[in-house]
């Protein structure tokens, strides 16, 4: 049987693959996917060499900025980008951690003011491939593990 | 420094403290009993430090300024559920400068990003207390006479104190050697250790005191909290290993001294307090100094 991708092809838009399958919400949530009315299919689950278990989203007629899309390396960062014109692949991206974060994780240390007042929250990344995150107030290190999306 | 916060001590590069060192040796021969007639500044203590507020007032009554605030968070608005946003953004209404003691980690940078004036920080919970850095810079070269090549001693809780580990990075401007002196449980932690790697620093741990003290040029001891340990008489036993007494310091260094944050528990016998290697008390009385040069500084009057 042929390994198909179980969702069905876009006329125009954006195809985000190879997305960890229990990051799926994750994804939807930081690009904000979920407020958008955009005609949207995605699937989960379906099997990859690399990840295991990965996710897919189909997105009609949606195209994003770099500066966007590259906030899902936080928890995609082996995510790949189609972006299809006409039913056909005219680009393929890959998603890069960026070098700040701002206002997407929320910092892991409980006595830190971001979990107190309203503030937005700021990040340096100090290690890209493990993505440890430097809290801008605090200064206290939230790395993967312990990352979660506000 | 004109204008700017000081929230951490790596705000500041190496010529900038030099400078705030300098400023507090001048403030130490003379008095300035005038440079801040008509300033207002905001002392604001949301947890009380005695020890550190009364350093501040004294720094600022010193220079003729004057003061406003609260010194905890029980006789301030805060007790009413004010944010610290709004207290912040109503006090630098009335104040030339805040300086502000807060328990939360990282309060005191957002404080400085909403202030309409700059803030210094007295210290934010377990994070960052620059103050304290620059006063120990102080007192090591005034006693040393330099800042360069030391052998420096950190003594006690190494995990936990937040003052051992930004006196560590400020120290490592200006190439010393380390030897820590620690419980197992209470190491320098590696993030620490790694940066000191990184700049090629040496430094050398150890479990106990030793003979290894005769090489300190500083001894810098700190507390071991009671906190840190889930077994009591775990606590009572590495409390009572690292208590420094004064026959331990016969063969050490002329030029030694020994410094503390202060308040002590038990870590320095009071046996120690009349030598004259002994400079704890004096390195307090140098915290006024240096915040009359970080003030002066940063109000741009010196
Ligand atoms: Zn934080």
């Amino acid at each position: 049987m042929k390994k198909e991708l179980k969702v069905s092809a876009i006329n125009n838009g954006t195809v985000i693959d190879h997305i960890p399958a229990s990051n799926l919400y994750k994804v939807i949530t930081i690009l904000n996917l979920d407020k958008i009315s955009n005609a949207m299919t995605y699937g989960s689950n379906l099997e990859s060499k690399k990840l295991g278990s990965k996710a897919i989203i189909k997105i009609s007629d949606k195209f994003f900025e770099d500066e966007e899309i590259n906030k899902i390396a936080l928890v995609a960062p082996q995510a790949k980008l189609n972006i299809i014109k006409d039913y056909l692949v005219v680009e393929k991206k890959v998603v890069e951690v960026p070098d700040k974060i701002v206002g997407i994780a929320k910092c892991v240390n409980p006595k830190c003011i971001t979990n107190f007042e309203e503030v937005t929250t700021k990040f340096t990344v100090i290690n890209k491939e493990t993505v440890d995150l430097k809290c801008h107030y605090c200064e206290k290190i939230t790395d993967q593990n312990h990352l979660v999306i506000k | 420094m004109k204008n700017r916060s000081l929230v951490s001590i790596s705000d500041y590069s190496k010529e900038e403290i030099l400078k705030i060192l300098e400023l507090a040796g001048e403030f130490e021969k003379q008095p300035h009993a005038d440079l801040l007639k008509g300033k207002v500044i905001a002392s604001l203590f949301f947890e009380p430090s005695t020890r550190t507020r009364l350093s501040f007032e004294s720094a600022v009554q010193k220079l003729g300024g004057s003061i406003v605030g609260f010194s905890d968070s029980s006789s301030s608005s805060t007790t009413k559920g004010e944010s610290l946003n709004d207290t912040i953004r109503t006090v630098s209404n009335y104040a030339d400068l805040i300086v502000m003691r807060h328990p939360i980690e990282g309060s005191a940078r957002f404080a400085s990003e909403i202030s309409g004036v700059p803030v210094v920080n007295a210290g934010d919970g377990a994070n960052q207390h620059p103050t304290q850095t620059l006063l120990d810079l102080y007192s090591i070269k005034k006693t040393q006479g330099k800042l360069e090549d030391l052998n420096i001693f950190l003594v006690g809780d190494l995990k936990y104190g937040r003052t051992v580990h930004s006196l560590l990075e400020a120290m490592s401007m200006f190439n010393p050697t380390f030897n820590f002196i620690s419980h197992e449980k209470l190491q320098m932690p590696k993030e620490y250790k790694l940066f000191l790697d990184k700049k090629g620093i040496k430094y050398y741990e150890h479990e106990q005191f030793t003979d290894i003290i005769s090489r300190a040029d500083i001894m810098y001891m700190t507390r071991v909290q009671r906190e840190r340990f889930s077994d009591p008489i775990e606590y009572e036993k590495t409390k009572n290993t690292y208590v420094l007494r004064n026959e331990m310091l016969k063969n050490t260094k002329e030029n030694l001294k020994i410094l503390h944050p202060l308040p002590r528990v038990n870590e320095i016998h009071q046996s120690v307090d009349s030598n004259p290697k002994a400079y704890y008390f004096e390195q307090a009385l140098n915290g006024v100094y240096t915040r009359q040069a970080i003030i002066a500084a940063i109000l741009g009057l010196k």
